[in-house]
């Protein structure tokens, strides 16, 4: 069966509404006071924990494409990268609002001191862009430089790993997860790009380049 | 696609502030009782084993943490690194009979049985603040007994410079020790003028009550102006040596974790401050509390480091 876009629309809602359950999970344990003893940690590193997880998730429409051969994973790709920057946001929210109960003298005290703080500031300011610049028309406006723009993804996901090794105080498990789930999504495109490069006479036939792509489809 | 435009709630659907409140006590409420079902009978009739244990001067004069949280927030590697799971894994564990072994440069070494150890030295409560080196504190009413005397009844000898105290070592029930986060087992060491200081317990209870399995039991260390890692738990050796042991965390991360490890605002850890500390318990609109200086105990034990430099021995 061939999808359409109303179908489409009515399964871009459903994720979007799954995107939604751990933020409302988290809301709900706090309004019902079951978020333990360390209740803005449990916000904070929950929130932490689902920006990394979205992040994942966006890296991984492209190598799911790739491998499938089929097209529609690249149709989340946006939403799954606002998601990143929703709990993200959120993430940095519960940080300076809750945690240091926005005092500028505790922030100027952690911050220096806290190089994880540093590398979280850094891949939230990397993500910032990417956010403002994902709607459509900002895509046109943006050209071919839009994609350029967008690759800094991939530094955020690097910064990302760092701020969450630093912080970890001795057991790296979590972390190494990320860290080897990130690695794998970044080796399938390596593979692929190498993979095009050994090819480069059959991939120039004409016949195959007319067919131009559209916004839509650009493959990171 | 089409999309409804949002229709007024009735007033009689939005729900009364009061009978809100009442739903989060009753879920409160609710909580408590599921998890009391859980428990025998009997530890809910009987009182706690140490209901009339007689408070000590020690103690500080500030409210306590709500017990949940003391027992639902512990770190204990031997079990597993994420504090959930520890206090889960923990239960395992068997804390009777126990014993603890004593060697090195005392006149009384053997094995000796926790029964004895406490028929020779009373109980009482010492409520202290905890403070983690993760920056989160609580205050916590303890029943221990002054280490310092258990140790003069041991006659250690001239030699005797420090105390290295030992955690069990099980890693059929102890499953966190299967992994090499830290080397086991657990090694923790005071410097004999800090094992002798009225201030140092071993504490065997806390809450009127015996020590859940999570938060040390049977048998733990409590030093209250350290960061919580020096405050090793379920001990079975305690040992007098003539040199400083070379205890779990400093061995792991020598330029992070010190022998010391006295609670200092003024020397944040390599990657964290240590300025101030989150109170467990505490709603979420809550400031952190600045951290004192030793802990808040800096009258009574800052003396003992007089003539050394905090930021180099720390």
């Amino acid at each position: 069966m061939r999808l359409n876009k109303q179908h489409w629309s009515v399964i871009k809602l459903l994720v979007f509404t799954l995107g939604l359950l751990p933020f409302f999970e988290l809301l709900f344990d706090g309004i019902n006071d079951q978020l333990g003893a360390n209740p803005i940690e449990t916000l904070h590193f929950g929130f932490g924990d689902w920006a990394l997880r979205f992040l994942c998730i966006g890296l991984a429409l492209t190598p799911i494409k790739i491998i499938a051969g089929q097209s529609w994973p690249v149709r989340f790709r946006r939403m799954m990268g606002l998601f990143a920057f929703f709990y993200a946001s959120l993430h940095l929210l519960v940080y300076v609002v809750l945690d240091l109960s926005l005092s500028w003298t505790a922030l100027i005290d952690e911050v220096p001191k806290s190089p994880y703080i540093l590398a979280g500031l850094v891949t939230y300011l990397l993500l910032l862009p990417l956010a403002l610049t994902s709607t459509q028309s900002m895509q046109k406006r943006f050209g071919r430089y839009w994609l350029v723009l967008h690759r800094l993804v991939y530094v955020a996901a690097v910064t990302a790993l760092v701020h969450y090794f630093w912080l970890v105080k001795k057991d790296y498990t979590q972390p190494l997860i990320y860290a080897a789930v990130m690695t794998m999504l970044l080796a399938v495109r390596i593979y692929k790009f190498y993979q095009k490069q050994m090819r480069p006479v059959k991939t120039r036939s004409p016949g195959l380049r007319q067919k131009k792509t559209t916004n839509n489809e650009i493959s990171r | 696609m089409l999309i409804k435009s949002q229709t007024e709630i009735a007033g009689h659907e939005i729900t009364d502030r009061k009978v809100f409140e009442s739903r989060r006590q009753f879920i409160k409420a609710a909580t408590a009782l599921s998890a009391s079902a859980l428990l025998p009978n009997q530890v809910q009739a009987e009182p706690g084993k140490y209901a009339n244990v007689a408070a000590s001067p020690y103690s500080i004069a500030v409210a306590t943490t709500d017990r949940e949280d003391v027992i639902s927030y512990t770190n204990y590697y031997e079990f597993s690194t994420n504090k959930q799971d520890s206090t889960l894994l923990a239960k395992g564990l068997t804390t009777s009979p126990w014993s603890v072994e004593v060697l090195g440069e005392t006149e009384k070494p053997g094995v000796y049985h926790l029964e004895d150890i406490l028929k020779d030295n009373p109980v009482e409560e010492r409520i202290y603040r905890f403070r983690c080196v993760e920056a989160w504190s609580m205050v916590v009413p303890w029943i221990g007994f002054p280490l310092g005397e258990m140790l003069k009844k041991l006659k250690p000898t001239s030699k005797a410079k420090f105390v290295q105290f030992t955690t069990l070592y099980n890693p059929d029930i102890m499953v966190g020790q299967r992994s090499h986060v830290l080397e086991w087992p657990y090694v923790e060491g005071l410097r004999m003028d800090e094992a002798m200081h009225p201030l140092t317990i071993l504490a065997t209870g806390m809450y009127g009550d015996t020590l859940p399995n999570q938060n040390g039991a049977p048998l733990r260390l409590i030093v209250p102006w350290k960061y919580g890692f020096k405050s090793i738990k379920a001990i079975v050796k305690i040992e007098f040596t003539e040199t400083m042991p070379a205890t779990a965390w400093n061995k792991s991360a020598p330029g992070e974790y010190g022998f010391y490890a006295n609670v200092n605002p003024e020397v944040s850890h390599p990657r964290w401050s240590q300025s101030r500390e989150r109170v467990l318990g505490s709603s979420l609109f809550t400031p952190k509390r600045a951290t004192e200086k030793f802990n808040g105990y800096g009258e009574q034990v800052a003396g003992l480091y007089s003539a050394m430099d905090l930021t180099k021995f720390f």
